[in-house]
């Protein structure tokens, strides 16, 4: 298990610089002149294009560049914007909302992709299966955005039910429906796994071989059902929560959250590469390591998994 | 070429003696014909003639490709005519879903932006599935560290957070220059097929490391065929159908992904538009013109519903297990 966690972490470190030297040249390298309308209306004065050269390292060769950037980074200097905020208090201010987001989303699609997963699952064909399959398919076809923008207008401006826009402290609470909306596409992935689990686990011979014991039926559901049917949705679960964490862009832009996804997109409107670099690396980061604990996991969850 | 003579001999004493086989070419031929059964690849579309959920899904499918190529037939209206005296007209007997915002027909832009959604889901699938089946079946027969290799790269380009990336990808592109309706379709599908292609490799590497563990891949090779001809004939034939599922199902993934990227300004524009940059157009005004985002949202829900269904059922029909 050791050698098996040591090997994994070696293998993240090139992914990691892969990914972010990746995002660094694509954010960089962006043709033309990186000064142009700056300034306004008049040219950029020479003093302040030296400036921002030497500042941003732009003389260096793109490879460079790079490696003096995350050698700043590796000391908790994540560098200053254009106008000289600094990048790292952005990104904390920022960043609990968007974690908050990603984890009301995952607690709502567990919870109800797990109970329609189950009930379908265990009872078999019938009105309730179809009305699931239904509306898991519908979710699955209709994008987030249309989602979020007709939540918003029907609970929001029609029957007022809920604030439209989310307000800048992001309360729990006001995040309840912009997480239902981020996490309705994950809710159908888990509820449609959890039913294919449960309806393939169900024929298995363990199952019979407790009914043959004559184990009693809340046993048989509730110690070997459903925890040998879980694990697959557990991992998806877990892999969703790194995911979540950086593709909230569209739901934080519709809601008016001030999360990381609205400051990296603003980020990359203004050309603000320092913005988008930062954050990719913090998102990769999470995205990598979520992943890793989720393969560690795995064997704790499943004794029959054995790394070595 | 030097011992399949040996090796095929050897096979043809066990069966009829006319049966001349020579090279390894030729051995699968014999053994496909005497009446087997059928392939799983007809057996499936057998299974699938049957299913209500993929004649549904077929003919909405269908229609749409009808739309897509002519969408004069469905409509008379210049989908670019403006007449400001109808903006933001709900739906009547003249326009069936209305006017936008400039007085154009929300019908008529609806049926001719069909092209543009279908065109970027086609040429994004097709364009990851061909870059993730050739890589993906090359690091699954290579192994090694050709396979080390393919996927840490593949999973590079996986780490990438979707939207962003593709925000990224098309901010380049846009300030690059590029434009007309072409070039823009080539670029939202080049940063879709980019961030997406290590999906489709994963799948077909899984799927070529268990078939080259086969019996027939090793009776093949044994029999001295080339490394080229057990990936062409024999491989392929027997990954492909995950893959396709994957797509059929991408696609519709797709064209959902090409409308949250005009919806954030950065996918289709102008001469290109597609139901995104519709719903796009009409975020400002949906209390007052509700139809503005209605329908061309409808469209693009119905589309991807039917994609999603389609890959639904070829993967029911390719499941022994799900029969």
């Amino acid at each position: 298990m050791g050698r098996y966690v040591l090997r994994r972490l070696l293998q993240l470190i090139p992914v990691f610089i892969g990914c972010t030297f990746l995002i660094y040249v694509l954010v960089w390298s962006i043709p033309g002149n990186p000064f142009a309308g700056m300034c306004g209306e008049r040219p950029c004065p020479d003093s302040f294009i030296a400036m921002m050269t030497d500042k941003y390292n732009l003389d260096d060769n793109v490879v460079v560049q790079y490696f003096k950037y995350m050698g700043n980074l590796l000391t908790g200097d994540f560098g200053e914007t254009f106008s000289g905020l600094d990048v790292g208090e952005l990104i904390s201010l920022r960043y609990p909302v968007s974690v908050r987001l990603a984890l009301v989303a995952v607690a709502i699609e567990a919870v109800i992709g797990l109970v329609a997963g189950i009930l379908t699952g265990l009872r078999g064909r019938g009105f309730l299966d179809n009305l699931v399959l239904v509306s898991t398919l519908f979710l699955i076809a209709i994008p987030t955005f249309v989602t979020g923008f007709v939540i918003q207008i029907l609970l929001g401006f029609q029957w007022e039910i809920m604030t439209p826009t989310v307000s800048s402290e992001a309360n729990w609470s006001e995040l309840i429906i912009p997480g239902f909306v981020l996490g309705s596409l994950s809710m159908a992935y888990v509820s449609r796994l959890t039913r294919t689990s449960i309806a393939e686990n169900k024929r298995s011979d363990y199952i019979r071989t407790a009914l043959a014991k004559g184990q009693p039926q809340r046993r048989i559901v509730w110690v070997h059902l459903l925890r040998n049917s879980v694990i697959p949705v557990l991992t998806f679960l877990g892999t969703d929560i790194g995911t979540l964490m950086g593709g909230a862009i569209v739901t934080e832009g519709i809601f008016g959250i001030n999360g990381v996804g609205r400051l990296v997109y603003d980020g990359i409107l203004s050309k603000e590469g320092v913005i988008v670099t930062g954050v990719v690396v913090l998102l990769v980061l999470v995205f990598l390591v979520i992943n890793l604990i989720i393969d560690l996991l795995y064997a704790v969850l499943d004794p029959r998994i054995r790394y070595d | 070429m030097t011992d399949p003579t040996a090796a095929a001999a050897g096979s043809t004493a066990t069966r009829d003696s006319e049966s001349y086989v020579i090279a390894a070419e030729h051995v699968e031929d014999v053994v496909a014909k005497p009446g087997k059964p059928r392939s799983l690849a007809s057996d499936a579309w057998h299974d699938l003639r049957r299913r209500p959920l993929f004649a549904v899904a077929g003919s909405v499918i269908l229609l749409l490709v009808i739309v897509a190529l002519f969408p004069g037939l469905f409509t008379d209206a210049d989908p670019d005519l403006k007449n400001l005296a109808h903006t933001r007209e709900p739906p009547s007997g003249d326009a069936w879903f209305g006017y936008d915002l400039q007085g154009r027909d929300v019908y008529a832009r609806v049926v001719y932006g069909t092209r543009w959604s279908l065109l970027v889901g086609l040429g994004a699938a097709v364009v990851t599935v061909l870059l993730g089946s050739v890589l993906g079946i090359f690091a699954g027969f290579a192994g090694g560290w050709v396979d080390g290799l393919l996927s840490r790269i593949g999973e590079i380009f996986f780490g990438l957070p979707f939207v962003l990336g593709a925000i990224v990808i098309l901010t380049l592109f846009r300030n690059a220059g590029v434009s007309g309706a072409l070039p823009i379709v080539g670029a939202v599908v080049a940063s879709l097929a980019v961030l997406s292609w290590p999906v489709a490799m994963r799948i077909m590497r899984s799927a070529a490391i268990a078939a080259k563990q086969q019996d027939y891949v090793k009776a093949a090779r044994a029999l001295g065929a080339r490394p080229a001809r057990i990936v062409f004939r024999h491989l392929l034939p027997n990954c492909l159908a995950p893959v396709l599922v994957y797509a059929t199902i991408a696609l519709g993934a797709f064209i959902g992904a090409e409308a949250t990227l005009s919806f954030l300004g950065i996918g289709l524009r102008d001469p290109a538009v597609s139901w995104g940059v519709m719903i796009a157009d009409s975020r400002n005004f949906v209390r007052v013109a509700p139809h503005m985002l209605l329908f061309p949202a409808g469209f693009l829900t119905v589309t991807v519903l039917a994609f999603v269904m389609l890959g639904d059922a070829v993967r029911e029909a390719l499941d022994p297990k799900m029969r």
